[in-house]
């Protein structure tokens, strides 16, 4: 059995190799400790809030959040905010209603149940006013790029001057992190951009962990959960394997070949 | 088979027996006589049907949420990872269950190689095994495309594609496949369809799968026939059942820490985009359990040939039962051919890393000689080796090897744990 366990163990390695050889990019994004890795991980319920803020104050002018609705901003293992907050938070936007009786749209105070409010009408609109440039949707973002968190978090903070020998199309920028190492996006974060109500000091580092961390949560709103039950999942069935385990030898015994 | 008739006791299960003998077949599962030899390799033939069973049943509550229409897919997958309940749960299931399905069919496949178990008298078997594994290939293709990310619409363009190749219907044909002129809505429904139906014909070929294996009787590891039922063999219930019990709980361990911590990681983050048909991706890459053949497909300058190569690379396995002059199973007792294995074995995954990687310079090389050398140990190594390798000698039994005098006794008991 150890044999069979050591060849198994063996081609799940190389397959493993094989998968992260994968990721074909060999830039060294920056490490920073995230709060929901790990076999416990969580969300860290005051970076979350601080990065919804950098979010509605930064980033919600060109990037849309189209599958998240308020009413998520107050649920359980997401930002946590109260109900009354929430519902501030929602009012605050004008919100496209209709067609009303008389068959006119009509904008209102948002409700609970209203997906975020989009930037722009379409996606036409969203070039046109970026110069060609698409501002992707941030609701699942961290997932749809390779390097996940560590690369958002990177890339926030990898804009530099370009070296010399490169040159930048107006419009476009250079960001060290950036595949091609060419982004239309601007650096939009600088020390004290935002004022945090908790009085972290919002430096650009805090800012971007603030915001990845909020952005991941938007991509995995069931994070926590997933890893509660994971762990309960695992403990279970190894307990189960080792009562199986014994029942096997039991059963074996009865005759004379090793199981 | 056992064949000892059976008779309920009561006297309604005598009268339902005669009329529908589901006892009877109940009877001959539990006692079905097994090889008691067998090892832990043995036991992915019931982690398989788990995992068939698994991607069924979650693939039924996708399909109630899921949305076949190509602007509203992807939004469908998300209300699903959001607002359903549990959906997470199931989507991530049934996502990485494709993934540890294949890892299954892997090692059951590569279990068979090793032991000769597509031999005569088990050549049915075989066959059968390896249609269940091109539809799994089939339905998992189509499956990957369901959630219309830009690797599900790209992949999809890329594969249908390769029918071009065919002379003179090949335009026609892809145009009839995509029921358009481009992948669009029309490929993602029918898509859905298929991708719905196959697991029941799976499952139907499972059935026969496993009847088909009941006839002969299970190959082990030392490859001899065995009497059944004798002393080498004991009942399916419990011995058999509690160890692919056993061996199940393993695997649903490993299964359960893909799904609870890293469930994407076996997929592509490009299709958390949603697909763009103006927007090609940079590398567009199948899934990992796709690669090989992937590699064999890409090693051939020509299109059509390329795509010859890599059918033929499946289809050749059909074969294996008389490509294999052979008349020994098992490995243990075949100091050559164990060697060879091992070099296709490796042969394989290379094709897999390469499959992964860019199709230049060096890799493209390495794909060349990795698929040179597939077909090598399959139409050359395979047949010239049952004829010029000197074998070991057969133990004469399971239990009793002794009463043969084999020298090689030592060597049967220590070989067949398979190291």
């Amino acid at each position: 059995m150890k044999n069979f366990f050591r060849t198994l163990f063996l081609i799940l390695l190389l397959i493993g190799f094989q998968y992260n050889s994968n990721a074909a990019e060999k830039v060294e994004y920056l490490k920073t400790d995230w709060s929901f890795k790990g076999l416990f991980g969580k969300f860290d319920r005051a970076s979350l809030q601080r990065g919804y803020q950098v979010y509605t104050e930064v980033c919600s002018s060109c990037h849309s959040m189209k599958y998240l609705s308020y009413r998520n901003l107050a649920e359980k293992g997401g930002p946590e905010f109260s109900e009354e907050q929430v519902k501030a938070i929602a009012a605050s936007f004008e919100v496209k209603d209709g067609p009303n009786a008389d068959g006119d749209m009509f904008t209102r105070p948002g409700k609970l149940s209203d997906k975020f409010v989009m930037p722009y009408e379409n996606k036409k609109a969203a070039q046109a006013a970026n110069g060609g440039a698409y501002p992707p949707d941030m609701s699942v973002l961290v997932k749809a790029r390779g390097g996940g968190v560590d690369y958002i978090y990177s890339l926030l903070q990898g804009y530099e001057d370009p070296p010399l020998g490169v040159t930048l199309d107006d419009g476009v920028y250079y960001n060290k992190y950036m595949y091609g190492n060419k982004i239309k996006m601007a650096n939009q974060l600088s020390d004290g951009l935002v004022e945090y109500s908790d009085g972290t000091n919002a430096t650009v580092e805090q800012m971007s962990k603030d915001v990845t961390t909020f952005l991941m949560w938007a991509a995995e709103p069931h994070l926590e959960s997933r890893h509660q039950m994971g762990f309960k999942a695992i403990v279970y069935l190894i307990i189960l394997t080792v009562l199986v385990y014994f029942s096997m030898k039991k059963i074996w015994s009865r005759i004379e070949t090793e199981v | 088979m056992s064949d000892h008739e059976y008779t309920p006791k009561s006297k309604f299960g005598k009268w339902f027996n005669d009329r529908l003998p589901l006892l009877t077949l109940a009877n001959h599962l539990t006692d079905y006589p097994t090889p008691k030899n067998l090892n832990y390799w043995w036991t992915f033939g019931g982690i398989l049907t788990f995992c068939l069973i698994t991607q069924i049943v979650t693939g039924l509550v996708l399909a109630m949420h899921y949305i076949a229409h190509a602007d509203m897919a992807f939004d469908s997958v998300e209300h699903i990872m959001r607002d359903v309940n549990y959906g997470w749960l199931i989507r991530y299931i049934h996502a990485n269950g494709a993934s540890m399905f294949f890892l299954a069919v892997y090692i059951h496949i590569f279990r068979s190689l090793f032991y000769g178990s597509y031999k005569a008298p088990r050549e049915i078997i075989w066959i059968i095994g390896i249609i269940i594994y091109l539809l799994m290939m089939a339905a998992a293709f189509m499956g990957y495309v369901l959630p219309w990310g830009q690797m599900s619409f790209w992949g999809a363009t890329v594969i249908t594609n390769l029918f071009s190749a065919i002379p003179l219907v090949g335009e026609g044909i892809v145009t009839w496949l995509w029921g358009g002129y481009s992948v669009d809505n029309p490929t993602l429904t029918r898509f859905f369809t298929l991708h719905y139906l196959i697991p029941f014909l799976i499952l139907g070929l499972v059935v026969l799968h496993i009847w088909a294996l009941h006839v002969p009787g299970n190959n082990n590891p030392v490859g001899i026939d065995i009497k059944k039922p004798s002393k080498d063999t004991v009942p399916f219930h419990p011995y058999i059942v509690i160890k692919d019990g056993f061996a199940l709980l393993m695997f649903m361990i490993v299964f359960a820490f893909f799904v609870f911590y890293t469930p994407n990681i076996l997929g592509h983050a490009d299709n958390y985009i949603e697909a763009d048909p103006l927007v090609t991706p940079a590398h567009i890459v199948p899934e990992w359990y796709l690669l090989p053949f992937y590699a064999i497909l890409r090693s051939v300058p020509d299109k059509l040939l390329g795509v010859v190569a890599m059918l033929s690379a499946i289809f050749i396995l059909a074969a294996l039962p008389w490509l294999d002059t052979s008349k020994i199973r098992s490995a243990v007792f075949r100091p050559l051919y164990r060697q060879f294995y091992w070099i296709l074995v490796a042969d394989v995954l290379i094709l897999g890393y390469v499959g992964a990687m860019p199709a230049e310079g060096l890799y493209l090389l390495v794909a060349r000689i990795a698929t040179a050398y597939y077909f090598l140990h399959f139409l050359v190594i395979l047949p010239v080796l049952g004829f010029k390798e000197r074998t070991l000698p057969l133990p004469l039994s399971i239990t009793e090897p002794v009463l043969g005098g084999s020298p090689n006794l030592a060597v049967a008991k220590k070989k067949s744990e398979f190291k």
